[in-house]
């Protein structure tokens, strides 16, 4: 019997977004197909892994993922520098977790000085975030993003409790924006519309359908950035049409499996490997779902990953 | 396509005798149309209905059984391209391949690494399922040296036997008659050789070509010389081609019920790189592969692939849930700390572990929440101060210790107060947020009260 290659033409497509500046710059989203099926359609840009880095030192993250980087995060500038300079990357997260309440609790203006210090040595893509406290962040991302102003960033997170204040901020100040829901299709939805109803352009908005680590709830956002993805494409959605992030690193370093020792594990194996294998494969998985925009941490899994993404386009 | 009711109905007797235990031949119909009743529940039907129908009704994706006893691993069956549309059936089986070129010494230490891979996650036993002999050398002798040790070491795990040459693979099987190996393969040149071997043998045939066009044509081959069960490789080796053709594959079997290529789906995923390796195999649980070869299983990296597995493969409708009920950890006294949490599956293995770990005889109280973990259950008023306390109330834990105390999760500290309130004569106290914060948490309480 004659093979016939069932291949699918879909009538939607994810908007690409480039950020940064001048030579730089890196763009992201654009297919007109689920992820890597370049052999049905267009695949225009490959996704793209950014570094995540603090505003203060990483002493929340486990030792193992800590290492890479112990000369140099007693302060975001010197890290930034490093990640650009030594680990060659192609664009970088600043997270402001120093100004949530519980911890440092620093000020929007104190942010707003990293964001300006990280922005002058560094010459690649910035994505910025705050600290996932919906109160706080309103106030530092404001803060943040005229520090950033027309340097062609991505902000975010905006949740449903303080899109407004930062809508309004990315768009006085010329940036991209990160749009996050809770792990359910519909919410990532209605949050596209409230935002895009507000006038921001749906060409600059990036999904977080929000993340979870490798048995750690990873199916579900699995299956919610699949449905994501097919409503783009296969309905012609139009609010779902964003490119998607899946920001995984602090959600997988801060399970057991890559925290453990093991002397206390004996049954799992060298705890250095089990922790980048963690973020690694938990990475792959999101990009088989749907994902073009990853935050990470550990180099080595970074380094994976890139291989792999090579071998699929 | 698969049959409608009405069309089954169509070829059926018509003659409502209730035979098959149905009150009508439509009903039956429609039940054969749900795949919840098998044909040969009517004696009457025709030959040629038999037929239609036999063609029609098989699952799109034909099961095969590797391996025999409570080792075995079923693959095949699917239905679906997306998990949320309904649950992945039969979980991709992880081999280890071990080449006969390697010395006997590591022959066999591979085969010990296969028969202690075992992990224990959420209550599921996860292990290395199969190992793929492969005839490296192209030498009959030493293949069917490297299968011996397999054989004699590890006689439960299911084989997989790879080798071009008939006679490797003939030497090779002999060693594991009965036991439903896989021999891997029957390629253009050799397939009438190769089905012969697994007619014999009662073996399953692994189908190998280049690219979907010829696969189809070398399986419909293969069973024209009568050999029905087959797993198959379309020669993919990059990771593009991985999903190129399993995509392909999937599509055609499911949406089309394309024959030729509804079979299960080998993916060599071997790497230099033991993490590289890790991902490609990725693709491959998650993009439809049904056996994934790998050239080395440390632990760590079992860990990650079991892992993913189990959650690739659960039902995307109905979380995994255990019973409500007090569980007691080293035999407790009436002075033994009580805590509680809800019954999502991994939030109580997760929990009964650390407690396990912190080596205090503990009292576990598991709250019926749906299969949600504490937060989600939180959030979704599933787990309250109001239920909190009837759950305590009604679970008779009052009988059987003397104090009044329990410990929540840290994370629902927000509940102390309201519970405090319901639960007359109970002190709440706020535990860790993290479970793994338990041990040092009660080494700390124990400590305060000498
Ligand atoms: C997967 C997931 C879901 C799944 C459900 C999975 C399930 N079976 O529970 C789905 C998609 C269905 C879901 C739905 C919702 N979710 Co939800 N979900 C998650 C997610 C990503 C992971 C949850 C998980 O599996 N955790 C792992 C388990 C093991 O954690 P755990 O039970 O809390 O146990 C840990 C600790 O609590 C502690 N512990 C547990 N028991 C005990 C006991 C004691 C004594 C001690 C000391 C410690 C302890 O140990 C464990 C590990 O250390 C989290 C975010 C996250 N990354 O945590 C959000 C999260 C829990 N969800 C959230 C929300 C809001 C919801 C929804 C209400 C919103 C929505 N999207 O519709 C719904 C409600 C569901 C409903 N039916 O209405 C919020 C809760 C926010 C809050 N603080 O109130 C979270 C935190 C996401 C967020 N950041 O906003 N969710
Ligand atoms: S046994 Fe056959 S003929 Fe009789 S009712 Fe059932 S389907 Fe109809």
């Amino acid at each position: 019997m004659a093979f016939v290659p069932p291949k699918e033409t879909y009538s939607g497509k994810v908007y690409s977004v480039t950020i940064g500046t001048a030579s730089k710059e890196v763009t992201f989203g654009g297919e007109n197909v689920l992820p890597f099926h370049s052999f049905e359609g267009l695949t225009p840009n490959s996704p793209i892994i950014a570094y995540e880095i603090q505003d203060v030192p990483p002493t929340d993250w486990p030792e193992n993922v800590q290492k890479p980087y112990k000369d140099v995060s007693n302060d975001p500038v010197s890290w930034a520098k490093f990640c650009q300079e030594t680990l060659k990357a192609r664009a970088i997260a600043l997270r402001l977790i120093g100004t949530h309440p519980d911890r440092e609790n620093r000020s929007p203006e104190d942010a707003a000085k990293t964001v300006r210090d990280v922005l002058s040595v560094i010459d690649m893509p910035l994505i910025i975030l705050g600290s996932n406290h919906a109160e706080k962040d309103a106030s530092v991302l404001v803060a943040a993003a005229e520090a950033a102003k027309d340097k062609n960033c991505i902000i975010g997170k905006a949740q449903e409790a303080n899109y407004k204040t930062i809508i309004a901020a990315a768009m006085a100040n010329n940036l991209k924006l990160i749009a996050m829901s809770e792990l359910d299709i519909n919410l990532a939805k209605q949050l596209n519309i409230l935002i895009t109803q507000m006038g921001f352009d749906k060409e600059r908005l990036i999904t977080d359908p929000m993340c979870s680590a490798l048995g750690y709830g990873l199916e579900y956002t699995y299956s919610v950035m699949e449905r994501i993805r097919l409503a783009a494409l296969t309905q012609n959605d139009m609010t779902m049409q964003p490119p998607m992030i899946g920001d995984l690193g602090m959600y997988v370093w801060k399970v057991k499996e890559t925290q453990a020792g093991e002397t206390d594990m004996p049954q799992w194996g060298s705890a250095e490997e089990r922790g980048i294998i963690w973020e690694a494969v938990t990475a792959t998985a999101l990009l088989l779902a749907g994902v073009e925009l990853l935050i990470m941490r550990h180099p080595k899994a970074i380094n994976a990953l890139e291989q792999v993404m090579e071998e699929l386009i | 396509m698969a049959l409608t009711g009405v069309e089954i109905f169509k070829l059926l007797p018509k003659t409502n005798c209730k035979k098959c235990g149905f009150p009508t031949c439509l009903a039956f119909a429609m039940k054969l149309a749900q795949r919840q009743a098998s044909l040969d529940l009517c004696p009457d039907v025709s030959e040629e209905a038999k037929q239609k129908l036999g063609e029609a009704s098989a699952p799109p994706v034909r099961p095969i059984v590797l391996g025999v006893g409570d080792r075995a691993v079923k693959m095949g069956e699917e239905t679906v391209l997306f998990r949320h549309e309904k649950r992945f059936v039969n979980p991709c089986v992880f081999a280890l391949e071990i080449k006969d070129t390697l010395p006997e010494a590591d022959v066999s230490r591979k085969v010990e690494e296969v028969l202690d891979s075992e992990i224990d996650r959420v209550g599921q036993k996860l292990r290395i399922d199969a190992i793929a002999i492969i005839n490296d050398s192209k030498d009959v002798g030493k293949f069917e040296a490297a299968a011996k040790v397999v054989a004699t070491k590890a006689p439960g795990i299911p084989v997989m036997i790879c080798a071009a040459n008939p006679q490797a693979a003939e030497a090779a099987v002999k060693l594991f008659a009965d036991k439903k190996p896989i021999i891997y393969g029957a390629d253009s040149e050799n397939a009438e050789a190769m089905a012969n071997i697994a007619k014999t043998y009662k073996a399953t045939l692994g189908v190998t070509a280049r690219g979907l066009d010829e696969l189809s044509n070398l399986t419909e081959k293969v069973k024209s010389m009568g050999v029905e069960d087959m797993v198959i490789d379309s020669g993919a080796g990059k990771a593009k081609e991985i999903l190129e053709y399993n995509t392909l594959i999937r599509r055609a079997a499911i949406k089309k019920n394309f024959k030729p290529l509804g079979y299960p789906v080998i993916t060599f995923a071997q790497r230099e790189d033991s993490l590289v390796e890790a991902l490609i195999s990725v693709i491959g649980v998650a993009k439809y592969s049904s056996i994934i070869v790998l050239s080395s299983i440390e632990k760590w990296k079992n860990l990650a692939l079991f892992t993913l597995r189990q959650n690739i493969y659960t039902d995307p409708q109905v979380p995994m849930q255990v019973e409500q009920k007090i569980y007691r950890f080293r035999e407790p006294t009436p002075d033994s700390p009580l805590f509680i949490t809800t019954n999502f599956s991994l939030t109580y293995f997760i929990v009964s572990g650390e407690v396990e770990n912190s080596k205090v005889p503990s009292y576990l109280a598991v709250m019926d929440c749906e299969g949600l973990s504490v937060l989600t259950a939180w959030a979704a008023g599933k787990f309250t101060a109001g239920k909190i306390a009837q759950f305590i109330k009604e679970s008779s834990i009052e009988n059987e210790i003397k104090h009044r105390e329990l410990i929540i999760p840290g994370y629902v500290a927000i509940l102390s107060g309201a519970i405090e309130d319901k639960l007359e004569g109970w002190k709440i106290t706020v535990g860790p947020r993290e479970a793994n914060g338990i041990p040092a948490f009660l080494r700390s309480r124990m400590a305060s009260k000498q």
